[in-house]
């Protein structure tokens, strides 16, 4: 299923523009097409990782090694970084973070409501701004905006990207992505 | 068998003549062993993250492919963040080294046993992980030779060394995580790696 409004496409160019040179990601529906852009570029690095946590270690690295990246993860994997958003803080290291939100309007499965609820407040708490793209047109403005203030001024940055802009309502939806 | 191995002077030993060699260190002992041997701009002590050390090693290997990374950590931060090295496994940077002294204590909080007190085989999971070589260290001759090895072998390299149980003095490394960036950046890169290197392909 082709998003309405190709907001991955978006996104990568973005990333592109921002010389993202190495992504990070815990797969999510949401993110399919993004992350296949992202294998297909011979300039980036996709590494999946096993849990979220490792991206933070992962970004740390790559910035002390002089390089820009990037991390995909579900609302979910919000949850797995804390702790290592301790690092972030305090050595101030740029980090862009682009969250597909579950648990949102339209969620089948309650298990994810909980932390798609918490997922702003968690990322807020630990010092990173949230930047709310609620329309598939606004997602990659959000995106530009984040990755300009991630590198230029070592900030940290999530884009979360509403269910609604997703659309997945259904496991059987989720499988004809 | 018991280890005879002391930790900072198998730390002292990977270290020493350590050229352009970028150092990473995991929170706890491996960061105060790494500051006993030498504190250098190009180390990276943690202080916080536990887990997180062999991801920082992959991220900063990754992004300098032209020189030699080594992380040294310990084994209490090696098994929280054990998930590292089947990600290591599947991106195979050859300039990457993790060596993990294996007290089998966590060393900081009171000397409880970690899981390689029960024959928990970290080198065996690496092995596993699709590491090119990764062996279980027990002696001198052995931490010589993995000192060559660290500047040379087409990796990823594994390496757990078995160490005494002992609480030492502690060696601070500076604590401003700011800091230690900031100098591991300059060092790295010149004067503009406290900002920027790789610019934006066009203007944005």
């Amino acid at each position: 299923m082709q998003p309405r409004h190709d907001w991955p496409g978006e996104v990568y160019r973005e990333l592109v523009a921002a010389n993202v040179r190495l992504v990070g990601y815990v797969p999510d529906a949401g993110q399919k097409r993004l992350i296949e852009l992202c294998q297909a570029d011979k300039n980036m690095r996709a590494v999946p990782l096993t849990t979220e946590e490792e991206g933070i270690g992962l970004a740390a690295g790559a910035w002390l090694g002089g390089m820009r990246s990037a991390l995909l993860m579900q609302s979910s994997g919000v949850g797995n970084i804390i702790n290592a958003l301790g690092m972030v803080k305090v050595c101030r290291l740029p980090l862009f973070i682009l969250v597909t939100m579950r648990g949102e309007k339209g969620e089948f499965n309650p298990w994810q409501v909980p932390m798609g609820e918490a997922t702003a407040r968690v990322l807020e708490t630990m010092g990173v701004a949230v930047r709310q793209a609620g329309e598939p047109e606004t997602v990659a403005a959000h995106a530009r905006a984040a990755l300009r203030i991630a590198f230029q001024a070592q900030g940290a940055e999530a884009v979360l990207v509403a269910q609604k802009v997703i659309g997945i309502k259904s496991f059987q939806e989720q499988a004809n992505q | 068998m018991k280890p005879n191995l002391r930790r900072r002077e198998v730390v002292k030993t990977l270290l020493s003549n350590r050229k352009n060699l970028l150092v990473v260190a995991g929170l706890g002992s491996t960061s105060w062993d790494i500051t006993a041997a030498g504190d250098s701009s190009l180390s990276f002590p943690s202080w916080g993250a536990m887990g997180q050390a062999a991801m920082t090693g992959l991220g900063l290997a990754l992004a300098q492919p032209k020189r030699r990374v080594l992380v040294i950590t310990g084994d209490g931060e090696m098994l929280m963040g054990m998930g590292a090295l089947a990600t290591i496994g599947v991106q195979q940077p050859p300039n990457l080294t993790v060596v993990v002294i294996d007290n089998e204590r966590y060393g900081e909080t009171g000397m409880q046993a970690t899981h390689t007190a029960y024959g928990v085989d970290l080198a065996a999971v690496a092995r596993a992980c699709k590491f090119k070589e990764a062996k279980e260290i027990r002696t001198l001759d052995e931490v010589e030779r993995l000192r060559e090895l660290v500047h040379t072998f087409s990796g990823p390299l594994f390496a757990d060394v078995k160490v005494i149980e002992e609480k030492l003095p502690l060696v601070l490394p500076p604590n401003d995580g700011v800091a230690l960036k900031d100098r591991f950046r300059r060092a790295l890169l010149g004067e503009l790696g406290a900002g920027e290197v790789n610019l934006p392909r066009t203007p944005s």
